[in-house]
């Protein structure tokens, strides 16, 4: 009798968790973050109201620097989530940002200007530099892909090697000096809301791709779980070459658009942006540990850093202090993954 | 009556050593077409280790493997899933966060148009198989479209087995299917064994739950350090004679049949 009330409780506990599954379910890890967006914009809203006595979101310049702020590293950012699907990190975007700015802009010089890099080669037409900071990207990805899918180091290791050796490439190309004077087509990758475009585009193909198509699907199995994705046939090493070599070349693509903004590179461009980054995709739901998230999440997250920081702004709240808090955004972000992988490891 | 099957399975000597363990020693090995034979031994028997060389996860040190009727060398359990021998495996190798038909799919997914890894996913085609599939083994889940994280332990399991029942089309392979299920959740594993057995399948299950292996198999092969001390029909025997087999008061088949020493 004992044994069969306690059957009875049991399955009565299994329909309770199964009916709280569902609820949970109904709501994706997208959703709260577009609730975290809305809350945090409105906060600025009222504090708007209450200390500069104007509107925070109804200032049509505002949001459109504030995108414009935020998009360059979205655009990392789709390679990044990707990246950490798989369950890895490309600690070397910001390097590579760099290091891509600098040699794209080295092939986009205008022939007025007299101390080019390549004096024989200015004037080129926009594909040129355009092939060559991609090409660039690639590199990067692939030796990153390679070393991490062949030799079994740890991404942590291998991307920070990467992020190391970009750096200094980007440094040593001119000897530290900036790149500038590009030509009008190459400027124009940069000029006014191009970039956002630009950022769309590439987070509407990767959305695709990574929720309709084969290649989505085997990212977040290898996430899950590489044993099984291996035991299942997937290519697990060519498919992560293939990821970081896609990462590579969206950091590349940003090293361009950041250039082409600037009129200008310089060695020490995109310091920190992968951070950044990955700040952006642990916002958006994407988690660490590999297997979950999506480009809409991570730019809903990329959304939250842009109100963030251009909020502070708004209401004249030092840089220094932003700085700082971009720190505590990143580390808060990641203390909420372990605590949302806790909370379900418990169910 | 089994004489008369063809032979789907065989192995000849089959030895595995990991630098000087030895694992698996000269195992003679065979399974008939329809049979359904369970592999038992104590912990560390060599029981897994045979299967790990049968499904291409491992290769054998020595020996030959034979399957239908073809002397076969699988580098992989890819090679060996192509001949038609699907495994479910002691961890499941499930991916935790797809939900039910990516699983069902995992690396053999319906395309739209081939456009290599970027090529467009059937969905609804995988959709529409895996309730052909859940239906045949019977397997009740509620959302298809849900995690398999959000799945309770029975449940997953009957996700790989019907994976396993849907795509194998010469042999299953279950390794301990039911050693963390419940009383309720075995049944249903139980009853899609049973299931297979009357559509024909032949099945190796690795089990150390010996009622179970009666209720369900024709054959048990006893599996003791490394090596088969014997194979016995399920209704010339009893479990007292397997228990001695297994650990080792017993040491050949008192039939004479099939005996190995």
């Amino acid at each position: 009798m004992a044994e069969l009330a306690q059957t009875a409780k049991k399955l009565s506990a299994e329909h309770n968790t199964a009916a709280e599954k569902r609820a949970r379910r109904a709501r994706p890890a997208e959703a709260n973050v577009l609730i975290g967006l809305i809350v945090i914009a409105l906060l600025f809203e009222i504090l708007g109201w209450i200390f500069q006595g104007q509107s925070f979101l109804l200032n049509k310049e505002r949001l459109s620097i504030m995108i414009l702020q935020v998009s360059v590293v979205g655009i990392i950012a789709v390679g990044m989530t990707q990246v950490i699907i798989t369950g890895g990190i490309d600690l070397s975007a910001g390097s590579v940002v760099g290091a891509t700015a600098m040699i794209a802009m080295s092939f986009a010089q205008v022939s007025t200007y007299p101390r080019a890099v390549f004096p024989s080669m200015t004037d080129m037409p926009v594909i040129v530099p355009l092939a060559v900071g991609l090409g660039c990207g690639l590199l990067a990805g692939l030796i990153n892909g390679s070393l991490i899918a062949y030799t079994k180091i740890p991404p942590f290791i291998a991307t920070l090697g990467m992020m190391v050796t970009a750096r200094g490439i980007a440094k040593w190309y001119t000897k530290g000096q900036p790149v500038s004077f590009p030509t009008d087509s190459y400027a124009a990758i940069g000029a006014g809301m191009t970039p956002v475009l630009i950022f769309i585009l590439v987070a509407v193909l990767f959305q695709v791709i990574l929720r309709y198509t084969v290649y989505g699907k085997h990212t977040y199995a290898i996430g899950s779980n590489e044993q099984a994705a291996r035991m299942s046939g997937i290519k697990v090493e060519t498919h992560l070459i293939l990821v970081y070599v896609i990462a590579g070349l969206l950091a590349g693509l940003a090293g361009i658009v950041l250039s082409a903004r600037g009129l200008t590179a310089q060695s020490g461009m995109g310091v920190m942006y992968e951070l950044d980054a990955i700040a952006m995709a642990v916002i958006g739901g994407t988690s660490l540990s590999g297997g979950r998230g999506s480009i809409v999440g991570t730019t809903l997250g990329m959304l939250i850093f842009g109100v963030i920081i251009s909020g502070f702004t708004f209401l004249r709240i030092d840089a220094y202090y932003q700085e700082m808090l971009k720190g505590v955004i990143i580390v808060g972000a990641v203390v909420l993954d372990v605590y949302r992988q806790r909370l379900r490891g418990r169910v | 009556m089994a004489a008369e099957q063809k032979i789907i399975l065989k192995t000849e000597g089959l030895t595995k050593r990991y630098g000087g363990v030895h694992a698996l020693e000269d195992a003679d090995f065979e399974l008939r077409d329809g049979e359904h034979v369970a592999v038992v031994g104590d912990n560390g028997a060599g029981k897994s280790t045979f299967v790990r060389q049968i499904t291409g996860v491992e290769q054998p040190t020595a020996g030959n493997i034979y399957f239908d009727g073809q002397p076969v060398e699988f580098k992989n359990p890819i090679e060996a899933r192509n001949h038609g021998i699907e495994t479910v495996f002691q961890n499941l190798a499930l991916a935790d966060d797809l939900d039910v038909p990516s699983n069902l799919f995992l690396g053999r997914e319906e395309r739209y148009f081939n456009l290599g890894p970027f090529s467009f996913l059937n969905e609804k085609k995988m959709l529409a198989h895996t309730q052909e599939a859940l239906r045949q083994t019977g397997i009740k889940i509620p959302d298809l479209k849900n995690k398999i994280r959000n799945m309770s332990g029975g449940q997953r399991q009957c996700v790989a087995i019907s994976r396993a029942a849907s795509f194998a089309s010469k042999l299953i392979i279950m390794d301990e299917p039911t050693a963390a299920l419940g009383v309720q959740e075995t049944a249903q594993v139980e009853n899609i064994i049973r299931g297979l057995k009357q559509r024909g399948i032949p099945l190796i299950l690795i089990s150390h739950n010996l009622r179970q292996v009666f209720d369900l198999v024709d054959r048990i092969w006893v599996f003791r350090r490394g090596r088969i001390v014997g194979a016995v029909d399920r209704d010339k025997t009893d479990g007292n004679e397997v228990v001695s087999l297994i650990t080792g008061v017993k040491s050949t088949v008192s039939g004479g049949e099939a005996a190995f020493v």
